[in-house]
């Protein structure tokens, strides 16, 4: 290749992937330019693959980082591709795997076998017919460790070239189908189930309503006591189109890990002091009893403080006036290694065991009548479980009738980083949306 | 740690490749069975029962290559336990396939019949075995012990489940006996899911022994089985 024809074909490629990723370019289009970026980094590739045939007895343990640059513009350009892309060699090993593979793949381990990446059978299958016939082949697959994740794959092969060996690669674009996948399930849930719980508030302040059109209409005592009725009901419907939509905002960035590392301790007590005016007004006592030796962990800031508030907020709805919710640092388990618990502790009437497992469905509710009178939604629970998926994290409930109940919530101790600030508080004389 | 044969090296990753390619046909088994179930699809249901016959054939070939490897090149410590290993858990994927093979030809029959509400949790019972299984797959591929034993200590959830389970399905076929052909079998499908949560805690071992050199242990947390008193409650 001459010397000038290098970079400019480099910019070229560039110029052109950069258009086809903007303008939603057919996949087709995308693939090539992703191919012809591959093609210019060949020799890099080559070079990787070389150094990278290590045998899977004795894995290299951090492989988090992909090795440093080289001072090579095609490198430069797979660095910065925006779609995950896969080098794979002729034996099957990873030999190349750009940041974005990465990103969207954690247990990317440049020098492994592909298959202990991506295990779907389609896509094992179209990557070892492409590398012994060189056709170009797509597959979609599926993932399912901890929240469903859909691909999709094109893949095709870096031609045999005397100028760079002898050996056959793969290349591997994906594109992460999964929001698409998700928005359409998430329609039909949200249907489902908003009809559903909706038509019993519905149908009663409908039955208000006809009532105070007719015998009822020059009774101001039944009036008032309708009225009152009316907008608790209404009040619970808005609460539920709440619940649903936060739960659905859950479920679009479920596959999404956060990176922000937050004081464990921090958060917790935050929640709890927000949640003292409350405990106060229910007669119920709110104890915090933290161990001082921190722990951080990698999430979500407000979605973590929602799981604790949405824990005590129930403790103390279930526990009962007159009783008291303990926040606790749970002891280190060996059922969750690496891992830091806060136990939320009441001293309600704890739940039988065959409800347990089923607290975090939506709506299910032990004892429907009980929870409608509280207020509930039937809902809480459900975002709990959703903020700990994405955050890898796990809900442990341990409760026997007469004892309480237990809630500890095991979240992955972030590996390093310094802790984030928690926003400054909003100006109080902020202008602030009025709910609807 | 690089073999002096490079060849042997090149036997150990490809060993441990088939093993995650069959966990991974072991998936898409489960995960098609489960639909087949949750959507009453006998078509679906047949595809898994025929592609089953692909897992066998892997889980041979998977053997006869660990063999001819023994018989090669005498491997001894942390090489002999990978391949020991590697058997090991293929015979117990294989059984895995086995037991979704037998929920999709246990949806055939529920197709025809009215939808039952109990599916709803024998859908959630499946998706945590199934998330349960992808798990412990990523944890043998990457090697990682903490996952493993943690999986092999919440093996108990699944059978919670289960339990929770056997008492619904009871309740349901003692309110109304024409429900007992449906009953029976979702109670099949539910002991299947249970085996399968079983299964897996085996592979996390398998994982430990690997890193480890050593058993795990056998003092799992296990969910005590329901008595039948409910049922004149």
């Amino acid at each position: 290749m001459a010397e000038w024809f290098h970079p400019l074909l480099a910019l070229a490629v560039a110029v052109f992937a950069a258009l086809s990723a903007a303008l939603g370019l057919p996949p087709l289009a995308a693939f090539l330019a992703g191919g012809l970026v591959v093609l210019l980094a060949v020799p890099v590739a080559r070079r990787l693959a070389d150094s990278a045939a290590v045998p899977l007895s004795d894995p290299p343990r951090d492989p988090a980082h992909p090795p440093p640059a080289a001072p090579d513009p095609g490198r430069a350009l797979l660095e910065r591709l925006p779609a995950p892309l896969l080098v794979i060699a002729r034996n099957g090993c990873i030999a190349y795997a750009n940041p974005a593979a990465h990103a969207a793949l954690p247990h990317v381990e440049p020098g492994a076998h592909f298959a202990h990446l991506i295990r779907a059978p389609d896509f094992v299958a179209a990557v070892t017919a492409t590398l012994v016939d060189g056709e170009e082949r797509a597959c979609r697959f599926t993932t399912f460790d901890g929240s469903e994740r859909h691909f999709e794959a094109r893949v095709g092969l870096l031609p045999a070239d005397p100028a760079f060996g002898t050996d056959r690669r793969a290349i591997v674009q994906l594109e992460d189908r999964t929001e698409p996948h998700k928005a359409e399930q998430l329609r039909s849930d949200f249907i489902a189930n908003a009809s559903h719980e909706l038509r019993t508030p519905l149908a009663s302040v409908i039955g208000y309503i006809e009532t105070l059109q007719h015998h009822a209409r020059h009774d101001p005592e039944a009036r008032e006591r309708f009225l009152g009725i009316m907008a608790r009901e209404a009040g619970r419907m808005q609460r539920l189109v709440d619940d649903l939509m936060s739960l659905s905002r859950i479920e679009m960035s479920e596959h999404l890990r956060p990176v922000e590392v937050w004081s464990l301790n921090g958060i917790v007590t935050e929640c709890v002091s927000a949640l003292q005016p409350i405990a106060g007004q229910q007669g119920v006592d709110l104890l915090l009893e933290l161990d001082p030796q921190d722990c951080r962990v990698a999430g979500d800031r407000d979605q973590l403080s929602q799981v604790f508030t949405n824990l005590i907020d129930n403790a103390m709805k279930y526990g009962g006036p007159g009783g008291s919710v303990r926040v606790l640092t749970a002891p280190p388990s060996r059922a969750h290694p690496n891992r830091c618990g806060i136990t939320v502790a009441d001293t309600g009437p704890g739940i039988a065991r065959e409800h347990i497992h089923r607290l975090t469905e939506r709506f299910y509710r032990v004892n429907v009548s009980h929870s409608r009178n509280k207020g509930g939604t039937g809902l809480g629970l459900a975002i709990v479980k959703h903020i700990l998926n994405r955050h890898k994290g796990r809900l442990e409930i341990t409760s026997k009738p007469g004892e309480g109940s237990r809630f500890t919530v095991w979240l992955p101790r972030a590996a390093s980083g310094d802790v984030a600030q928690p926003p400054p508080p909003p100006d109080p004389g902020e202008a602030k949306p009025l709910g609807m | 740690m690089a073999h002096i044969v490079a060849s042997f090296d090149e036997d150990l990753v490809q060993v441990q490749a088939r093993i995650s390619e069959m966990g991974g046909l072991c998936e898409e088994l489960l995960s098609k069975a489960l639909q087949s179930v949750q959507e009453r699809d006998p078509v679906l249901a047949r595809q898994v029962i025929d592609r089953d016959r692909a897992l066998d054939a892997m889980e041979m070939a998977l053997e006869e290559s660990v063999v001819k490897i023994i018989a090669l090149r005498q491997p001894v410590a942390a090489d002999l336990r990978v391949l020991i290993a590697a058997m090991k858990i293929a015979s117990t994927l294989e059984r895995i396939g086995d037991l979704a093979k037998n929920i999709s030809k246990r949806a055939i029959p529920l197709s025809s019949a009215r939808p039952a509400r109990l599916t709803t949790s024998i859908a959630r019972m499946g998706k945590t075995t199934l998330a349960q299984l992808s798990d412990v797959l990523n944890a043998h591929a990457s090697r990682d012990v903490d996952l493993a034993v943690q999986i092999w200590n919440q093996d108990y959830e699944i059978d919670e489940m289960y339990n929770a389970i056997f008492r619904e399905v009871v309740t349901y076929m003692v309110e109304d006996s024409r429900l007992i052909g449906i009953g029976a079998q979702l109670m099949f499908i539910a002991k299947n899911l249970e085996r399968i949560g079983d299964h897996t805690t085996h592979i996390s071992e398998m994982v430990y022994y690997i890193v480890k050199g050593e058993p795990l242990g056998d003092d799992r947390p296990k969910g005590e089985p329901t008595g039948v008193d409910f049922i004149h409650e």
